[in-house]
């Protein structure tokens, strides 16, 4: 397979994944990318690798321009495996290739793969020369987890930026202007929302350097490389791990016999009138990454679920968990269900959403079916609250 | 003495025990630690830290 010429002597040699559509519980409709980069200087330099499937892919990418076994350097910029997880072919071929990580960095790599290869640990701010050009790095710990960091090559502009600004998408464009725009954004926000949504301070931090650096290629570890619309993707970063909001309320429910559907809708009527823009998401056919891609701007989250045995739908606290777990901030909620005789889902909801953060302003519990009388309640209730 | 919990990994800082590997004797209130301290877990800062209740 061939490998992507970025810019003299840079190559892409990743690999392109266009089967996968779960990457651990995030649906990935359109497949993703390991991204790996080949640098041709005296050293010749391997930034990050790619899933250990995809290990012939990167290395037939790479032979396309050297030899794999002349690597000398491997920058590891994140321990995960789907970027770590090819080093170990190119230390078979090259067992004294040098293999540069945060200390964060080389405790993780010794914890997956039980190898003690040419270490090399940087810390942030140092810098290492490959002949003609050089590598600065700055770690980014938890963007997105402990070990990791970006590394900014000054000769040419690039910033390998590893998860940040990254996207799930596989496709046969790899730079911004080879894909249509509208699609990487989209994808690019349900990445921030389902992987790095947790840790908006540590990416404002890692954002504090990129306006003292001169920037031509953001060199991304999935998806899409930023070239011509950088611009774009900074300011999207800039207003989600500030969690700023529009006038925006997102409806995530499931229902048994339509009751809960029913108060899902005096809920939207509710919220058309104070002139949001409404998102209904059933929880039985949307998908939970799908339904944290519309949070990430909505300024309401309303969830419901009618009592089935004492218990919310599964659906509900699925996604309920998987919410609470990526903490979106500065975010106001409506809580409801049906219920038969029991009725223990509603406050189940509001648990759920208190520990996450959100600021409940109502809840509404029903039992068994609801009156057009009772719905307007709930409209008129929520229409005094928003 | 309060402890402190890390926003982003979940480490919590119990000044009972402090941080002896990083330099930080058990007893050290949160406050007393210097600025240049990062979580053991996960290497952010201290202003990444909140009070526990």
């Amino acid at each position: 397979m061939k490998a992507r010429k970025l810019k003299e002597g840079v190559y892409w040699v990743g690999a392109i994944d266009w089967q996968v559509r779960n990457f651990h519980g995030y649906s990935t409709p359109k497949g993703t990318t390991y991204n790996a980069y080949l640098i041709i200087d005296e050293k010749i330099t391997l930034i990050d690798s790619v899933k250990y499937t995809h290990t012939e892919e990167m290395l037939s990418r790479i032979s396309d321009v050297i030899n794999p076994a002349k690597i000398d350097v491997i920058i590891s910029n994140h321990v995960e495996p789907d970027h770590s997880g090819a080093i170990s072919a190119i230390v078979e071929l090259n067992p004294s290739v040098e293999v540069y990580a945060c200390a964060a960095g080389v405790k993780g790599l010794q914890e997956h793969y039980f190898e003690n290869w040419n270490f090399k640990s940087v810390k942030s701010g140092e810098t290492i020369s490959l002949g003609k050009r050089s590598l600065h790095f700055v770690t980014t710990p938890m963007v997105h987890w402990p070990d990791n960091m970006m590394t900014y090559m000054p000769e040419e502009k690039i910033l390998f930026s590893n998860d940040a600004f990254g996207q799930h998408l596989g496709s046969w464009g790899l730079l911004d202007d080879e894909e249509p725009l509208d699609i990487i954004m989209h994808e690019a926000k349900k990445y921030y929302a389902n992987i790095v949504l947790p840790y908006g301070k540590q990416v404002q931090k890692a954002m504090e350097v990129i306006p003292s650096i001169a920037i031509d290629m953001i060199c991304t570890s999935h998806g899409i490389i930023w070239k011509n619309h950088i611009p774009v993707i900074l300011e999207a970063y800039r207003k989600w791990s500030n969690n700023e909001t529009e006038k925006k309320v997102v409806i995530a429910w499931d229902s048994m016999w339509n009751t809960t559907e029913k108060m899902a809708y005096a809920i939207y009527e509710a919220f058309e009138l104070k002139g949001y823009r409404v998102v209904m998401r059933n929880l039985q056919v949307n998908h939970e990454s799908d339904v944290m891609t519309d949070i990430i701007d909505a300024e309401y989250v309303c969830v419901g679920s009618p009592t089935l045995n004492h218990e919310m739908m599964t659906n509900v606290i699925g996604f309920l968990t998987y919410m609470r777990g990526l903490k979106p901030k500065n975010r106001k909620a409506f809580v409801f269900g049906s219920y038969g005789w029991s009725g223990q889902s509603v406050e189940g909801i509001e648990t759920f959403m208190k520990d996450a953060g959100f600021d409940v302003k109502g809840m509404y519990k029903q039992k068994f079916k609801i009156s057009q009388q009772e719905l307007d309640t709930i409209k008129n209730d929520i229409l005094d609250k928003i | 003495m309060k402890k402190y919990v890390c926003e982003p990994c979940g480490y919590i800082y119990d000044p009972a025990e402090g941080d002896p590997d990083s330099g930080i004797a058990p007893g050290t209130a949160f406050d007393d630690i210097p600025d240049s301290w990062v979580c053991p877990v996960c290497g952010v800062g201290k202003d990444d830290f909140t009070e526990l209740d």
